[in-house]
């Protein structure tokens, strides 16, 4: 397992032209290209402005804006989401190459995720105009905070990832759960509602979700005023984070040699 | 040094029933055989106790039918599946021609994909710089290169997906049956540059149908049939045996159509006892419409009748495959339960396509029918079979001198002719070249 991991060094050129290859085919042939990694999440950030402000105005306080509110845990949602659900097909789409190529599988994932990372980060931009415009109260150790909330999600979704790109390939109906499981896991997260509503049951629920002190510590950092005081949380989700992706890589690994006769 | 090295290598691949093919997770998880469903049930060897080396800078032909786990073996030494027992150890760098393009990607232009598929095939962003406009020169796409790969045709893609790996520098080559995708030129391209490797004392792996390429090119051959080895050593020997092999068990495919072609013209199959046979008509005593549209068929009156017709190669044997240029004799037993006196014996050839290569019987052969009576043989006897390679099928028939048939066989019998010589046509006169002093040949290797 560690020599792989090891090995997995030598190929980040790879990973990074492959990264590459996905942001450049993804927009091929579309008018603006890799404007739309900017377009994209900024209508989102408009639509959901209109719906809270004139269809549905918000009733909790202490929220406004809230569109901004959301959109800092929308963002990273974002990017967590598409990255499970992409890496769930990834091996099965790319057979060709595992079958026929001496290719290390887990390139296959690790790239899903990459490049959803940099859509995020292009998603950034939008969300720091916004956070500039309604004159959001950042601090500069608060912002410090913030490329580390980036690495733990980093870690934790390519754990998922791996896994689930395993086990897609023998159960493909992990693709369809999916689906449903990430919708469950969207409103057991508070992204579009503060962790402060939840009553105290609701809150001991949502601390057992890894994706709550992500999208809590975006919102710490980005949108609440005062200290960042999630860091504990943070912190052990990226120990925990790590020793995760090391479990999910274990697994990867032993189940690497069925991938070719599988897919 | 061997640069290849397999050591009773199997390879045993799970196969499903039919149920167990659509095994999902959740009847997984209901019978609670999460961990179960992840181990083979039945099982499928594809590859048994195979053994052989390659020392550094030869050539190893790979030869088989279909399915006989040759690009399973491909696949071990390549590293891309693992042996479920044994070992398979490489030294050096390999470079695999399994499938060419494998990892292109249709959206992006020919460039970024030479780059991307160099650096899978391990080749860092530099040394593809420095190769990238040999690699076009040798793919034969400069106006081409910056056009997005779904727009190629077929043959550029392969071509550009070969130009690459070839340009990997590897130490070991495997290639997997590629040559058979591109045009003439680009063949013989490929060719060179295998040569090329060769004289550059690289290894090389060569999976392929064509046993001619075998023979010429490489300096052993290894036969697996059914995933087990049946043979290692001089090519050419091999080649032979496998050449056999094939022939026998075309023999026995031969004789299987040709009894189910009797079959179905309504007739028993020569073993039998013909006296179970009702004396006449049987099947129809019509002849068909049109003579001359090939379909297979028996008819007449049965007042002779055909009961056997067997082909025989030199030795004596009976059989359906025959080389070209040897004896042939076509020996066909009659039956006549009543004295005849007007009847003639003949024999008609016709290629694959239909095309009667040969006719002829014993009335146009100034031969008068005497007497038949009983149990009778004719033996028609062909030299020298002066036919190209092909299968090819044969009219047997009895008949009067007015034309009305007592048995006639339309295309009944099928043989196989083999040849060395990959000749076109379907005559193959005797003949030989020779030539004046300002023209010089040398005999090709192999």
């Amino acid at each position: 397992m560690f020599p792989n991991l090891v090995r997995l060094l030598r190929y980040r050129g790879l990973i990074q032209s492959l990264v590459a290859r996905e942001l450049k085919a993804r927009y091929r042939g579309s008018v603006l290209g890799f404007f739309w990694s900017f377009f994209n999440p900024l209508f989102l950030l408009l639509i959901y402005s209109f719906v809270f402000k004139y269809v549905l105005p918000a009733k909790a306080d202490g929220l406004e804006p809230y569109a901004l509110f959301m959109f800092c845990g929308i963002l990273p949602w974002t990017w967590f989401a598409s990255s499970l659900t992409e890496s769930s097909n990834v091996l099965i789409s790319g057979g060709n190459l595992i079958k026929k190529v001496l290719f290390p599988a887990e390139i296959l994932p690790i790239v899903t995720v990459l490049a959803n990372m940099v859509h995020f980060f292009l998603g950034l931009p939008i969300l720091a105009v916004f956070l500039i415009y309604y004159r959001a109260p950042l601090g500069v150790p608060e912002i410090l905070w913030f490329p580390v909330i980036v690495f733990v999600q980093l870690v934790f979704t390519l754990g998922c990832a791996l896994i689930l790109s395993a086990l897609t390939v023998h159960f493909r109906d992990i693709r369809d759960i999916l689906a449903n499981i990430l919708t469950l896991w969207f409103f057991a997260t508070p992204i579009i509602y503060p962790m402060g509503e939840a009553p105290a049951l609701g809150r001991r629920v949502l601390n057992m979700n890894p994706f709550t002190h992500l999208a809590v510590s975006y919102q710490e950092v980005l949108f609440y005023k005062g200290d960042f005081g999630h860091w504990k949380w943070l912190l052990a989700l990226g120990a925990a984070s790590i020793v995760f992706f090391l479990f999910a890589y274990f697994v990867f690994d032993r189940l690497r040699d069925t991938f070719a006769e599988e897919v | 040094m061997n640069a290849i090295e397999v050591f009773h290598a199997s390879k045993i691949y799970r196969r499903y029933s039919r149920r167990r093919q659509f095994t999902t997770l959740k009847s997984a998880l209901l019978s609670g055989s999460l961990i179960r469903d992840l181990r083979p049930d039945e099982t499928f060897s594809a590859l048994q106790d195979v053994t052989f080396t390659v020392p550094a800078g030869r050539t190893l032909g790979v030869i088989g039918r279909n399915g006989s786990g040759k690009s399973t073996m491909l696949k071990l030494v390549a590293g891309i599946t693992k042996p479920s027992s044994g070992t398979v150890r490489v030294a050096g760098r390999i470079s695999a021609l399994i499938e060419l393009g494998a990892g292109f990607h249709p959206e992006i232009s020919g460039r970024e994909n030479v780059f991307i598929n160099g650096i899978m095939l391990g080749l860092t962003k530099r040394e593809i710089t420095r190769r990238f406009d040999e690699i076009v020169e040798f793919a034969e796409m400069k106006d081409f290169i910056d056009a997005p790969v779904k727009t190629y045709s077929s043959g550029m893609y392969v071509r550009l997906g070969f130009a690459v790996a070839i340009h990997v520098d590897p130490d070991v080559l495997l290639v997997d049956e590629v040559l058979a995708v591109g045009d003439e030129g680009f063949t013989h391209k490929c060719l060179d540059k295998f040569a090329e490797f060769k004289r550059r004392g690289k290894t090389i792996l060569l999976v392929t149908h064509s046993l001619g390429l075998v023979e010429r090119f490489c300096d052993e051959a290894l036969w697996l049939d059914a995933g087990r080895m049946q043979g290692l050593g001089d090519p050419k020997r091999i080649v032979g045996a496998y050449v056999t092999d094939v022939e026998v068990s075309e023999e026995r495919q031969l004789a299987a159509s040709d009894a189910k072609a009797r079959e179905s013209a309504g007739t028993i199959s020569p073993d039998e006892p013909a006296a179970v046979l009702p004396d006449h008509q049987i099947g129809t005593a019509e002849a068909p419409g049109d003579m001359f549209r090939a379909t297979e068929g028996r008819w007449g009156s049965r007042e002779i009748e055909i009961t056997d017709v067997q082909l025989r190669a030199a030795d004596g044997e009976p059989g359906h495959v025959f080389h070209s240029g040897e004896r042939l004799d076509i020996r066909i037993g009659m039956r006549a339960p009543v004295v005849l006196n007007d009847f003639v014996i003949g024999i008609g050839l016709f290629n694959a396509e239909g095309v009667c290569c040969y006719g002829t019987n014993t009335s146009l052969e100034e031969l008068k029918g005497e007497r038949i009576f009983g149990d009778a043989d004719a033996t028609f006897t062909i030299d020298s079979l002066d036919l190209v390679e092909g299968t090819y099928k044969l009219d047997v028939a009895v008949h009067r001198l007015d034309g009305y048939p007592y048995d006639y066989h339309r295309l009944l019998y099928t043989f196989r002719v083999k040849s060395r010589t990959k000749d076109v046509g379907i005559y193959r006169p005797r003949h030989a070249w020779t030539f004046s002093d300002g023209v010089r040949f040398e005999k090709m290797q192999g």
